[in-house]
């Protein structure tokens, strides 16, 4: 992504190379975290622009910036919650309902330490990078549940609950799709299951595993509570749901959460089954032109599709009932993934497709 | 057949593309918002906005206090008080029309043989403190005067179909 030598050099000279490692991470992680939070503030005035635009609307175009009307909304939203009081309900678990924000945005951005960005751009190159990945985005739904139980109060509570049940569901499809790129990969490291997709946009992971990237999508909607999963928020049933006696920044913590891990989910689409960091072109122009080689750039442009694809369908979609959610998750996406899986291992067991040269 | 059909529909999730086809295809429609306060929508000479209390070119009140629009108002939201004037005509001492009441349907202008209470086009008022909202005499007579020629065009443009 970035040459970082130059700063470790620096802070070597500075201070002594005993903390000048633990130092240079801190920064790394800081200017990740602050990147990502910058984009998820703009996905948000993306949301709303969209769901406009397909409305027939403007969306938000009063807040300027840089002469661009509208793209200082996400800062005025920003300064407004700062603003508000954070109010705590007289008969709340007040150390939990506190905790929760934290809960629910935390792992949501730890997961990011195993994304690659770029060849050889992560934070961690852990060889249970997959697994690590599947442990943290089950750990946002305790957030979820904690704040709906902490909160005392119905409407939170049935949003936590719906909530569960709801991740109880989908992790399972998510988890065998999972498991198809896993046969595909070979691999738990998630730079190795990337590499693996070498070669131009028709060998990665989409063409041979269609069904499972449907089935990791939206396993992935459902994951994150979004339209048309969004019944634990419930806006017209249950008000908001789990966060419903939140306010303030306590809110907007649970909001960036829920942005931050749709970015993931499309990250995460993108690595699995759109080649991460690969060039499309790959293999179609000479080896040595830019547009070929794997980078940052095509990790980013290929993650807008997926995003966009969340906001497409929130502004599509009316909100599932919730006994077809759950009719959804068990009769549909896992036989899906199960007889797919199935196929996988007779095309790899006579080396049809991309796996050739395998077993 | 036709439920191996409906399950295939289903399976391909036909339904659900064609959904998403038709929201795609509305993002890139012309817009139908309007810019609110730099561009405003167009405004019948009927619009029922704000009232005011009219005056003749030679300044006398038109009301005459008969209280006509004070029993048809459907809202109660008028209330009239009537005295015999200096010179000796039948003039109103009060007229009130509480805005919090009305409901802005224009009987109070159809009943009114004089045309003395009208309704204006001015919808961009508003009140700060209590009380802001009954619009006595001397308001109603002030935005007369103050709007008359407008009052007076758009009377006379939609006189035909009266």
């Amino acid at each position: 992504m970035w040459d970082w030598s130059p700063i470790r050099d620096w802070l070597s000279g500075q201070i002594t190379p005993y903390w000048s490692t633990p130092l240079l991470l801190v920064v790394q992680t800081a200017v990740v975290m602050v990147c990502l939070i910058l984009v998820m503030a703009f996905y948000t005035l993306a949301e709303r622009k969209v769901i406009g635009w397909i409305q027939s609307r403007r969306g938000p175009n009063r807040v300027n910036l840089f002469w661009v009307p509208g793209l200082g909304q996400p800062f005025a939203d920003v300064i407004k919650l700062l603003f508000k009081e954070i109010l705590i309900p007289a008969d709340a678990s007040g150390f939990l309902f506190r905790l929760a924000p934290f809960l629910a945005l935390v792992p949501a951005l730890a997961i990011w330490a195993v994304i690659p960005f770029a060849p050889e751009h992560a934070f961690a190159n852990i060889d249970a990078g997959l697994l690590y990945i599947l442990a943290l985005t089950s750990m946002g739904v305790y957030g979820i549940i904690l704040a709906g139980w902490a909160a005392n109060s119905k409407y939170a509570f049935l949003g936590a609950m719906r909530s569960a049940a709801q991740i109880v569901a989908y992790e399972i499809a998510m988890g065998f799709a999972m498991v198809g790129v896993l046969m595909a990969a070979g691999s738990l490291n998630i730079g190795r299951i990337i590499q693996a997709q070498h070669g131009g946009f028709l060998s990665w992971n989409w063409f041979w595993l269609f069904p499972l990237l449907l089935v990791y999508f939206i396993s992935g909607v459902a994951e994150t509570n979004r339209a048309p999963f969004d019944v634990a928020e419930g806006e017209s049933e249950i008000v908001a749901g789990f966060h419903v006696d939140y306010s303030g920044m306590a809110f907007a913590l649970f909001f960036i959460a829920e942005y931050v891990n749709m970015i993931l989910i499309s990250a995460l689409t993108v690595i699995f089954f759109f080649g991460g960091w690969l060039s499309p072109l790959d293999g179609y122009l000479d080896d040595s032109a830019w547009l070929a080689t794997p980078s940052f750039f095509w990790f980013g442009l290929k993650t807008l599709f997926p995003m966009f694809t969340f906001l497409w369908l929130r502004a599509t979609f009316p909100r599932y009932r919730y006994d077809q959610i759950m009719r959804l998750g068990w009769k549909a996406l896992i036989p899906v993934t199960l007889v797919w899986l199935l196929a996988e291992g007779l095309m790899v067991y006579f080396h049809v497709g991309p796996w050739k040269g395998q077993l | 057949m036709q439920g191996m059909r409906n399950f295939l529909k289903t399976f391909l999730l036909w339904e659900l593309l064609q959904g998403l086809w038709v929201t795609l295809r509305s993002m890139f429609r012309p817009k139908i918002t309007i810019n609110y306060p730099e561009e405003k929508t167009p405004q019948s000479v009927r619009f029922r906005g704000l009232h005011a209390l009219r005056r003749y070119p030679n300044g006398e009140e038109r009301c005459i206090a008969c209280k006509l629009c004070e029993a048809v108002c459907p809202a109660l939201a008028i209330t009239i008080d009537s005295d015999v004037s200096a010179d000796g005509t039948r003039r109103t001492t009060r007229y009130d029309i509480d805005l919090f009441k009305c409901i802005f349907c224009g009987f109070c202008e159809e009943a009114c043989p004089v045309d003395a209470i009208v309704e204006t086009r001015l919808l961009e008022y508003h009140m700060e403190n209590r009380g802001e909202n009954i619009m006595s005499k001397d308001k109603l007579l002030g935005i007369g005067e103050r709007y008359e020629a407008m009052i007076a065009a758009d009377r006379a443009a939609d006189a035909r179909y009266r």
